[in-house]
């Protein structure tokens, strides 16, 4: 009796004490975020009006794909070279892996615009790639570079990779080395322990790094704005002009709904996944 | 498997590091050119362009604003995080496991979506001025770091100790202050600072949460790049550099660098 009257004041003062964190969200993030949702079913030329005239322009679909592509080819790449660079980072024996850990560390806390900018002025016109490579008289004229989709992925590799290798080294090390070795000892060649022990039990790490980095990237507004510019307009870029320069809010609104379900899904959908391989996982 | 990695695995670690670190030794060295235009190698050193980001006022004022922004909502965030991060570890069992959840939601949902709608319910919708709909958004923006890394270290905090003391007699608020809250001290620091840096860097909420006269470092930097080509944003990029450096010192200082990478 007197534990459960206990428990139930416990209760109400748990309520109380995360009620200004959880009305904050409700009232700042949920509400607004289901509001432009919910405002593009409500287009007087009909429920479905505003994704059919997104899905009916070509140019916009174009968008929707390219921005789907850049984020797959990222996360792709992001996941190779993360996974390699975290399996050595990981073996690294205690000084040097702090410091590469540091130096993973560092660029992850410089901004995007920073980093952006930087590959600014290497893929330039008159940047210094188009310098070395006039130099080098490997091309007579400079290439361009800037403005290409190319130049985006690789902006947005430059921004995740440190992401990855930072998770999957956690990862890495949780794997026991004893399992490996087991493996190596009783025969199997380095390949096969690759392919048939340390891959499988990093599955689960490797689909919340891929997680991370895929959402991240489609989201993503500040490398395609500076390094993408009109020609590679991504759905981030697409919502802030529809909204800010054309002043098209339903528009901008169908964007912003269509970018937020992608995400969750994925995200859901992943980490079902990723529970499902393993149990352990969170 | 042998302990040590393959050359070829190292190599490439190599060449991922050289990838990550060239780009910014680029731009400190644009930043020290004696130019008119972005060049690296820096053709002659000069502090020029460091002094040339405190003559241009928009610089001036929208480094004070996102410094303001970045500590007053990592100081709100942390005022109503840390009580959340509390109640979802220490009355676990009483709340819905969506609780933790809804914590999480301001980095699962796109921000610039996030920015979006707040733009369209607080500034355009409700006419709320755009420094308070910035703080609203940073603040939000911020939570999730805060709850997260504050639940984290509650995780491993013992509540048996604090039960003690309030069957003791210890008044369960003064409880809080004088036993759990110096028990997750480091990882307040470590909220604040994550929180500090993330604030200061965000572009996507901000993007749409400016105005004539009030805008974020992070969105001045984009609007200066978009006209001008000159070393002042790579000055300002090596400022805050420098601010991450000093940041990771401290972080070293109070708490060791490794607890960077948890």
């Amino acid at each position: 009796m007197i534990s459960r009257r206990f428990r139930r004041r416990d209760g109400a003062t748990g309520w109380a004490l995360s009620a200004p964190a959880t009305l904050a969200v409700i009232g700042f993030l949920v509400v607004p975020i289901g509001a432009v949702i919910a405002g593009t079913f409500m287009d007087p030329r009909g429920i479905f009006a505003p994704y059919l005239s997104y899905f009916n322009s070509g140019f916009r679909t174009t968008v929707l794909f390219r921005t789907l592509q850049i984020a797959a080819l990222t996360t792709i790449i992001s996941l190779i070279f993360g996974f390699m660079t975290a399996y050595v980072v990981a073996r690294a024996p205690g000084r040097l892996k702090s410091l590469l850990i540091v130096a993973a560390v560092f660029p992850l806390l410089t901004g995007v615009v920073v980093r952006a900018f930087a590959w600014l002025i290497i893929l330039g016109r008159n940047g210094i790639l188009n310098q070395t490579l006039l130099a080098l008289g490997v091309t007579s004229e400079p290439l361009e570079m800037l403005y290409t989709q190319g130049a985006v992925i690789v902006g947005m590799v430059y921004l995740f990779v440190p992401l990855m290798v930072l998770s999957l080294v956690g990862v890495l090390e949780n794997i026991p080395r004893d399992v490996l070795q087991a493996s190596s000892s009783l025969g199997a060649s380095p390949l096969a322990t690759f392919w048939q022990v340390l891959l499988p039990l990093a599955v689960p790490g490797l689909i919340v790094g891929a997680v991370l980095v895929f959402t991240g990237s489609f989201t993503a507004y500040a490398t395609p704005q500076l390094l993408g510019g009109e020609r590679q307009t991504v759905l981030a870029t697409l919502l802030h002009q529809r909204a800010m320069v054309a002043f098209d809010w339903v528009g901008a609104s169908t964007i912003a709904a269509i970018m937020t379900v992608i995400t969750i899904t994925i995200v859901l959908a992943m980490s079902h996944i990723a529970r499902r391989i393993n149990p352990m996982a969170t | 498997m042998s302990d040590r990695p393959h050359p070829i695995l190292v190599g490439v670690a190599a060449l991922v590091y050289l990838f990550l670190m060239v780009p910014l030794v680029i731009v400190v060295g644009a930043a020290l050119s004696d130019t008119t235009y972005l060049t690296f190698p820096p053709k002659g050193l000069s502090l020029r362009w460091f002094e040339n980001i405190f003559e241009i006022s928009a610089f001036r004022r929208t480094i004070v604003t996102s410094l303001q922004i970045a500590f007053l909502g990592t100081l709100i965030a942390l005022l109503i995080g840390i009580p959340a991060a509390y109640a979802l570890n220490r009355f676990r069992v009483e709340l819905p496991n969506w609780l933790g959840t809804l914590f999480v939601l301001p980095i699962l949902v796109p921000e610039i979506v996030f920015g979006f709608a707040l733009l369209k319910s607080l500034t355009a919708g409700a006419g709320v001025p755009i420094f308070a709909a910035l703080l609203i958004g940073h603040t939000l923006l911020v939570l999730p770091y805060v709850v997260r890394v504050i639940s984290a270290s509650l995780a491993s905090f013992d509540f048996s100790i604090e039960e003690a003391a309030i069957s003791l007699g210890s008044a369960p608020v003064k409880t809080f202050f004088t036993i759990v809250l110096p028990n997750v001290r480091a990882g307040v620091i470590a909220a604040f600072i994550l929180a500090f840096i993330t604030s200061l860097n965000d572009v996507s909420v901000s993007l749409f949460l400016t105005g004539p006269g009030i805008s974020t470092l992070p969105i001045q930097i984009l609007a200066h790049v978009e006209q001008f080509f000159d070393p002042t944003v790579a000055s300002v990029s090596v400022l805050l550099m420098f601010l991450t450096v000093a940041v990771m010192a401290v972080v070293e200082r109070t708490l060791g660098l490794t607890f960077l990478a948890k």
